[in-house]
């Protein structure tokens, strides 16, 4: 009786195992995809600065400190909402913030970073995708920690807010500046 | 700063400018062609099997997201150069994860995706054959002889009993 009585509870413990199972998977975004590019060498790039068309920017701009390197464009609401945090960030840490514009008009990039602030210390242009496909970006906004010798450490994907940033975002960047 | 604070507003204006878009930008594969057919058939088998990221359920082929268009170039481009199917998978597969192919490769954190269903194919098949098997065992009933008796004589007295 009592074997039969655990037996019938069997089928019970399946299904409470599976509803956690799925409960969990509800909470989980799909459209966070794991970049394999985490802990690989940032792609190199060629691509001319935004600010100044003249002056040609590489991955040398990433070497020597940590970077927060920001995909971001004109046309993304998302960006808009993160841009003041970036401001703060930039102002209060010792972190370099690096813009990635990215398949924006110049002419509307500069306009944004004139009405909501400019945070970036230098930002790529690149309005065709060039280097986006080889840093596997997806959409905006995308925000990639990359440690003083060039490696990729972390991608958020998504906008960054004040929570995002001090759960996610500043433990790396703190656990590579040390180094 | 102008945080769009009324979702329902703000989703039914994305709706609206999706819906304009695709009538605008009606696209079609025609700009991509080989000289050799066979080539042409590739590239379109090849990027009807590749995911695009930002419209999930749909593939490279059938996505008008400005992402999936920068890749059909890319692959495009690629093809034309002579690379291969392996090479060009290789080349997305580095950037973008496994998440570009919708058939996963077969590897260690893939198996139980793969095999997973077989697996529990064997074990409730296991499962179902020993139920039976017991079933089959056990006595069909469990009467006492002095209840054998008593019960053919309620049969015979309710006058059913045939023989």
């Amino acid at each position: 009786m009592n074997n039969s009585a655990s037996r019938a509870l069997i089928p019970l413990g399946i299904f409470l195992v599976l509803a956690a199972l799925l409960f969990y998977g509800l909470r989980l975004d799909p459209r966070k995809v794991p970049s394999p590019l985490v802990d690989k060498p940032a792609p190199s790039f060629t691509l001319q600065s935004l600010k100044d068309p003249g002056q040609t920017l590489t991955k040398d701009i990433l070497l020597g400190k940590v970077s927060l390197v920001n995909v971001w464009a004109s046309w993304c609401p998302s960006c808009r909402q993160e841009h003041g945090e970036l401001m703060r960030i930039a102002r209060e840490n010792d972190v370099q913030v690096i813009g990635f514009n990215w398949k924006d008009t110049r002419p509307e990039a500069l306009q944004m970073l004139r009405q909501y602030g400019d945070p970036y210390s230098t930002t790529l242009f690149d309005p065709d995708n060039q280097a986006g496909i080889d840093w596997g970006v997806y959409g905006a906004p995308e925000t990639f920690v990359v440690d003083g010798e060039g490696i990729i450490r972390h991608k958020r994907i998504g906008p960054i807010d004040r929570a995002v940033w001090e759960s996610e975002i500043l433990p790396v960047v703190e656990q590579y500046r040390a180094k | 700063m102008m945080p769009i604070n009324n979702p329902r507003l703000f989703s039914g204006a994305l709706l609206a400018g999706a819906l304009a878009l695709s009538t605008a930008h009606a696209y079609t594969l025609e700009e991509f062609t080989f000289e050799d057919p066979a080539r042409t058939d590739e590239f379109r088998t090849l990027i009807g099997e590749l995911r695009c990221l930002v419209c999930q359920n749909e593939s490279l082929a059938g996505s008008q997201a400005g992402v999936a268009q920068d890749l059909r170039k890319e692959v495009y481009r690629m093809m034309r150069e002579g690379q291969s199917r392996q090479e060009v998978v290789d080349f997305l597969v580095a950037r973008y994860g496994d998440f570009v192919l919708y058939e996963p490769p077969i590897k260690p954190s893939t198996y139980i995706l793969w095999f997973g269903p077989f697996i529990l194919v064997g074990v409730g098949g296991f499962l179902l054959f020993r139920t039976l098997q017991r079933k089959k065992a056990e006595p069909e009933e469990d009467l006492s002889e002095a209840d054998r008796v008593r019960l053919q004589q309620l049969l015979a007295k309710t006058g059913d009993h045939q023989d």
